[in-house]
């Protein structure tokens, strides 16, 4: 499919050439809300603008609209530590999850973009022979579930990873390793998206916060901005940590509690590590960038949290642990520091349905994992607003779990850090 | 870093307490049906702005107090005990 009205080749990067490249244009337009539209999407991130493309490329409604707060890719799909995997334990997840791995796999070919897809692997590492015995038992429930899993000794865990201590705080009992996990630069997959589906027809509005929605006998009619009032009939809600508060404005309360989740960079330094590594006893993950920055993530700040900014706690965590188990980065030093807020169910599982308000769906509770699950967020809140039913994916991610026991509890099993 | 007034310690760094969240939900009659269960053991207000909510001084002295904070700000307004919270013990 041609995206926009330049595509990114050889040949338009020649024919650039030419003119000085000043061919190129804006990726996408921006657009004034009009009056009404079949659908409106709340939120501009990855999984509000995967879902306006997937409304328009796979089920033809293309009269949408993206309203979003800020700007585009703004919120934690900018702020993650952009690591793609799809190592979870249950069934339900490990569909889910792979699904969007798959996606992304060739998500740069369909949206016309380099997303940067690096399927560079993804270690989890064991530090004692309790957390070994469970690391063996994921693997073969990861294998069980057809998604790619190879447990290894502290050996092959120290054959991937040369800098690796040999004698740290918490010694390396073994290695989870997904070697299909990986990074992909993040802005990009929103500005993908964002293009791909103004193409189509999408408008993306944004400096466009949404302050209440006029609902009358149970459905929703339409949503006040505060660029105008909106009429419509389908409403799609990805606005990660502010879910409870849109929520409030339709008279709801969610499952959803909202936390700040800390990441850093470093200084950039030449090439040394070409893996992603999760250390859960550590309280840290790490990669580096292209640019050479190590990108480390921490854990959440277990008290209620909408300030984007993170704590000093954390911070040192995170650094005692990176420098324990790789000693020759703790020279370096923090470039940058923030946080994003992250939604937060009891049992880490998403949820993508329809509310007690017809016609208004919320796609929220990715916690701290929501970049790897945009394609497959997008695909199935897309599928739900488009059909009326819920995505075969996302059956398990309803609003009735909570009521009726049916938890896919991922926060114990595929040792979620909250 | 949160400063947290301990009401029997005094000032001390966040390191030392663990927040349990909402101070305001009441446990429903065992009999109350599965949807107030739900409602009780999962669904939350989750504010921006003010936030009334229990913590305990765990590595300190122990006890449990009532904490008023801004969840944007993370201004903390007032630290009581449970014992003198207004709405704790009411049934």
């Amino acid at each position: 499919m041609r995206i926009g009205s330049t595509p990114f080749n050889a040949w338009s990067l020649i024919r650039g050439g030419l003119s000085g490249q000043r061919h190129w244009q804006k990726q996408w337009r921006k657009a004034e809300p009009r009056g009404s539209y079949d659908a409106v999407i709340i939120g501009g991130g990855g999984h509000g603008l995967a879902t306006a493309y997937y409304l328009a490329s796979r089920h033809g409604i293309r009269n949408v609209a993206v309203l979003e707060k800020g700007w585009i890719g703004g919120g934690n799909t900018g702020r993650n530590t952009t690591v793609i995997r799809s190592n979870y334990f249950y069934p339900e997840s490990a569909a889910f999850y792979d699904y969007s791995l798959t996606q992304y796999e060739q998500l740069s070919r369909e949206l016309d973009y380099n997303i940067m897809f690096s399927q560079r692997g993804m270690w989890v590492l064991a530090h004692d022979p309790h957390q070994r015995d469970k690391m063996r038992h994921s693997a073969n429930a990861m294998r069980l579930n057809n998604v790619d899993a190879e447990f290894h000794e502290a050996e092959g865990v120290y054959a991937a990873m040369p800098g690796l201590n040999r004698n740290p705080r918490h010694p390396i009992w073994g290695g989870l390793l997904q070697v299909r996990g990986g990074t992909a630069r993040h802005d990009a997959v929103a500005w993908a998206y964002a293009r791909a589906a103004d193409a189509l027809g999408v408008d993306i509005v944004e400096q466009c916060e949404v302050t209440g929605f006029d609902i009358a006998a149970g459905r929703v009619r339409g949503l006040r901005t505060t660029r105008g009032d909106i009429a419509c009939g389908k409403v799609g809600v990805a606005v990660a940590g502010h879910s409870s508060e849109i929520a409030r404005l339709a008279g709801l309360k969610l499952p959803i509690q909202s936390y700040a989740l800390q990441a850093f960079v470093t200084e950039p330094v030449k090439p040394c590590f070409d893996t992603v590594v999760m250390s859960p006893a550590s309280g840290m993950y790490f990669s580096q960038t292209d640019k050479g920055e190590l990108v480390l993530g921490a854990g959440l700040d277990l008290y209620l949290s909408y300030a984007q900014r993170g704590n000093l706690p954390w911070m040192e965590r995170a650094a005692r642990g990176l420098v324990d188990l790789f000693p020759q980065f703790s020279r370096l030093r923090f470039l940058r520091q923030w946080a994003g807020i992250c939604d937060v169910t009891h049992d880490s599982s998403p949820i993508i349905d329809e509310s007690a308000v017809a016609g208004l769906h919320f796609s929220c509770g990715w916690g701290t994992g929501g970049f790897k699950a945009i394609p497959a967020g997008g695909t199935c809140l897309a599928h739900h607003l488009a059909t009326g039913k819920r995505h075969p994916l996302a059956d398990f991610a309803s609003f009735e779990r909570f009521a009726t026991g049916h938890l896919v509890d991922e926060a114990g099993a595929a040792g979620i850090a909250h | 870093m949160l400063r947290i007034e301990c009401p029997f310690c005094g000032p001390r760094p966040e390191t030392e307490f663990h927040c349990a969240g909402d101070a305001d939900r009441r446990r429903p009659q065992s009999d109350a049906g599965d949807a107030t269960w739900a409602d009780y053991l999962y669904v939350r207000a989750n504010p921006k702005g003010l936030h009334r909510e229990r913590w305990v001084h765990s590595a300190g002295c122990g006890q449990w107090f009532v904490v008023e904070r801004d969840t944007v700000s993370h201004a903390i307004l007032n630290a009581t005990p449970l014992a003198h919270a207004t709405g704790i013990h009411e049934e």
